[in-house]
């Protein structure tokens, strides 16, 4: 392959209000992903060039970038996969802070939301677990807070409401399907987390590094025992007899 | 000229956000004071995201002989005698009750048939003894302790870059910083500090390290007065991948070899044999990383320069389910199905045994107020760390590093310093944005191959001598160092920062392993190929006047009754 003509994002809000792609060219080295041709502009031309990548084994989440226009972890996209003419740009849900970096800190104040791991009481420790209940909750737990679910739901992007976002479903969920756990955070989810703006298009766990279904196994399950727990008639005219009858009672 | 910056005040600060450190900021916060804990990078990605293979523990789920006096002697022994055996001895004991810990904060680890945690065979533990989950054990171990910080709201500040540590009348009483992503200056007031930066596997060029792991510690503590020792000793991992070439040097976890994965050389033979025909692949790292170093050095390599490992006749469905990650690394890196074909690996940079002295049950440096717990820290791993040991150590002694420096804090009174300190720092980073600078990055490409060239694996007194020399050229250009741009996320300005204490690290790890002569444990040295009795010895390093200070100390004596667990030193 000849060089990459990649383009990159640059802007910089303590001198300019809006940003600009600008092209730079990158000899291609043999296999080669995004965030090495992006880390020699940043190395050989530009040292000031805001980027952020911490691992570069796809393990800690920190690079995600829009690479052609597509949410993408940077250290993962392989140069080869996408032919030689690249753009990244910065995720496009998160205020930028400058070039690649935006600030996603918007996370951890949802994080501390959500109800933490609650185990039954009084069990005897050390705790047993049998291997089959270990998986369910396995999968949401290879989440490695890239946060590009977030940046591609358009839920978050578009509309203006208190929508959690899919990597935060993902976090209900695993604990949730954790098997000693006691609580149940759909209802939760419903009332605080907005899950019913989700409306399952899935574009979530397409762009998921990790392969986590995202919407068939976290949103939809949470999404359905919600709608379990608030709108089952069966459950409704159980719990409507049921206060009659403390009525009758008291 | 006055510089603008903020103030926070707490009782301890802890630098660093790994396991080590958020396992301290609880310990503090639980002790009831106040914690700050401040990260280079985000929150939950340091790089103990990065461990794979597992935590080691002594439960015996799996082997029911296990217990903590045959993991103390196996720490002991495979840290070649010049481990601290007190720190042996508290890993030992307490990391199964630090596993058990991380359970009740909602970490899922794999299971036996009956239910209990299942553990895995690693290189040179007697027993199977490494509780995990597949292999991801750091990112559920990060993930667990990052929600614990969230949920009891210790504070934090990510992306902020430590630049000194703050010194009155002989104790560390704060530090400055740069919050990386507002350009902000930050002076921390603080009644003692915590180091817990992890290690400097980033000074070479070859690396499993992420990008932080540039002994951002070493640099602070060594500047403020603290001592250091056992820096010769840099484990090699046998097992980095080599090809293609952006992903050189990238962890492949042992766990591959404990699942029964064997090495090949470009011959087709299980080569392991002759080095080492009891333990054959699962021998301790620097055993094994010579073995493979060897067999490319003698023309037995592969295509890339690596040996082959062959995991396939475990079949597909195990490998994919047992080692998930390393599965999808190859195929999405590399184009290699590591069900159906080999594995090209060689040796890669992987963990400082070394790093600040400390007391063992404390953390206490012998800086008064300044603590230290994890890969910064040494004293555990003498001259080699055992796969699943560094996991322990954060969480054994991050806890104890926390309870130490907060019982310590509650007996000292606050410390101010004069804003001419501050001010003083700030000037100094200004000084890095220049026009005319030289470019950090080269001058860092430069000590990272050097290193890699002439203190590697194997390692002779002309070879160290050449490094040490490009140490110094590297340090008079470093006054010319600097980058264009402003305060606000400048990789330049970062990369001058850094340079700084790669600096420090580089030259404490060569003029060590120059003056030691023999070879033990992750230290060869070709000129003096065996081991020697006068060496069971620390050298302990501090800053003088007149430049860096190198102490050997002998190493101090277990009591008799420990020394039944381990074997005898032969020589």
């Amino acid at each position: 392959m000849t060089d990459i003509n990649l383009k990159i994002y640059r802007f910089n809000p303590e001198e300019e209000s809006v940003g600009k792609f600008v092209e730079y060219k990158v000899p291609y080295v043999d296999g080669m992903v995004v965030l090495d041709a992006v880390r020699y502009v940043q190395e050989k031309i530009d040292p000031t060039l805001a980027i952020r990548w911490n691992c570069k084994a796809a393990k800690c989440g920190s690079c995600s970038a829009e690479i052609n226009n597509r949410p993408s972890l940077m250290c993962k996209t392989r140069v080869d996969s996408i032919g030689n003419n690249i753009s990244v740009a910065p995720m496009g849900a998160y205020p930028n802070i400058k070039d690649l970096v935006t600030d996603i800190s918007a996370n951890w104040s949802i994080l501390k939301k959500i109800p933490p791991f609650t185990p039954k009481p009084g069990m005897e420790k050390p705790w047993r677990i049998h291997p089959a209940d270990v998986e369910r909750s396995k999968e949401f737990k290879k989440c490695i807070e890239c946060f590009l679910c977030q940046d591609v739901c358009h839920v978050i992007r578009e509309h203006n409401t208190k929508y959690f976002g899919p990597r935060h479903m993902v976090k209900a969920a695993s604990m949730d399907m954790h098997p000693l756990d006691v609580l149940d955070r759909s209802e939760f989810l419903d009332d605080e987390g907005g899950i019913g703006f989700c409306n399952i298009t899935k574009c979530c766990q397409d762009v998921c590094p990790e392969h986590i279904h995202i919407t068939d196994n976290a949103i939809i399950q949470e999404k359905e025992r919600a709608a379990d727990l608030k709108y089952d008639p069966i459950a409704m005219i159980i719990k409507r007899r049921k206060s009659r009858k403390e009525k009758v009672v008291k | 000229m006055e510089e603008t910056f903020k103030t926070i005040k707490t009782d301890v600060l802890v630098i660093g956000a790994g396991g080590a450190g958020m396992r301290a900021s609880i310990a503090v916060k639980e002790a009831g004071l106040d914690v700050v804990m401040v990260t280079k990078s985000l929150l939950g990605k340091a790089h103990t995201v990065m461990a794979e293979g597992g935590i080691a523990a002594a439960l015996g789920n799996v082997d029911p002989q296990d217990n903590w006096k045959v993991h103390y002697g196996d720490i002991i022994e495979e840290g070649v005698y010049i481990s601290n055996w007190k720190m042996a001895e508290i890993c030992a004991k307490e990391a199964p009750e630090r596993v058990f810990e991380l359970e009740s904060y909602g970490a899922l680890f794999d299971r036996t048939p009956d239910g209990r945690i299942l553990q895995r065979a690693f290189g040179a533990h007697t027993y199977r003894r490494l509780c995990h989950v597949g292999d991801r054990t750091g990112l559920e171990i990060i993930k667990t302790l990052e929600d614990q910080i969230l949920h009891r709201d210790v504070k934090f500040y990510d992306e902020m870059y430590i630049t000194k540590i703050v010194v009155k009348n002989g104790k560390a009483c704060g530090a400055i910083g740069i919050k990386m992503n507002t350009g902000e200056f930050h002076y921390f007031q603080a009644k003692s500090v915590i180091v817990a930066t992890g290690g400097c596997g980033r000074v070479y060029k070859v690396t499993s390290n992420s990008w932080e792991s540039t002994g951002d510690g070493l640099g602070l503590a060594y500047e403020a007065g603290a001592v250091l020792k056992d820096m010769e000793m840099i484990q090699f991992h046998p097992t980095g991948m080599v090809y293609p070439p952006g992903v050189k040097g990238l962890l492949i976890t042992e766990a591959v070899r404990g699942e029964g994965g064997i090495l090949l050389n470009s011959k087709g033979e299980r080569y392991m044999l002759r080095y080492s025909p009891q333990k054959k692949e699962l021998d301790a790292r620097d055993v094994v990383a010579r073995a493979n170093y060897r067999e490319i050095q003698e023309g037995r390599g592969t295509e890339h320069g690596g040996v082959y490992l062959d995991i396939t006749s475990k079949g597909a469905d195990y490998i994919k389910h047992k080692l998930p990650s390393m599965y999808m690394q190859f195929m999405e890196f590399a184009g290699v199905d590591i069900t159906k074909e080999k594995m090209e690996v060689a040796p890669t940079v992987h963990y400082q045994m070394g790093g600040i002295r400390v007391e063992p049950e404390t953390g206490h440096s012998s800086l008064e107020g300044l603590f230290a717990a994890g890969e910064v820290a040494s004293g555990l791993h003498g001259a080699n760390r055992l796969g699943g040991n560094s996991l322990a150590d954060i969480l054994v002694f991050g806890r104890r590093a926390g309870i130490g420096a907060a019982e310590y804090s509650k007996n000292v009174k606050d410390i101010e310093v004069d804003t001419k300190v501050v001010n003083d720092e700030i000037k100094r980073i200004k000084g890095f944005l220049r026009k005319d600078g030289k470019n950090p990055y080269e001058l860092i490409d430069r000590l990272t191959t050097a290193m890699s060239d002439h203190v590697g694996i194997v390692r002779t007194k002309e070879e160290i001598e050449k490094a040490i020399k490009i140490i110094n050229e590297l340090k008079e250009d470093y006054k010319n160092v600097g980058s264009l741009g402003s305060f606000k996320y400048n990789h330049g300005l970062l990369g001058c920062l850094e340079l700084g204490n790669m600096l420090i690290a580089t030259e404490a790890i060569s003029r060590a392993a120059l003056m030691r002569e023999e070879s033990r444990g992750a230290h060869t040295r070709v000129d003096f190929p065996k081991k020697d009795k006068n060496w069971l010895k620390n050298i302990e390093i501090k800053k003088a006047n007149s430049g860096m200070q190198f102490d050997v100390v002998p190493v101090e004596e277990m009591p008799e009754e420990y020394k039944q667990y381990a074997k005898p030193e032969e020589y």
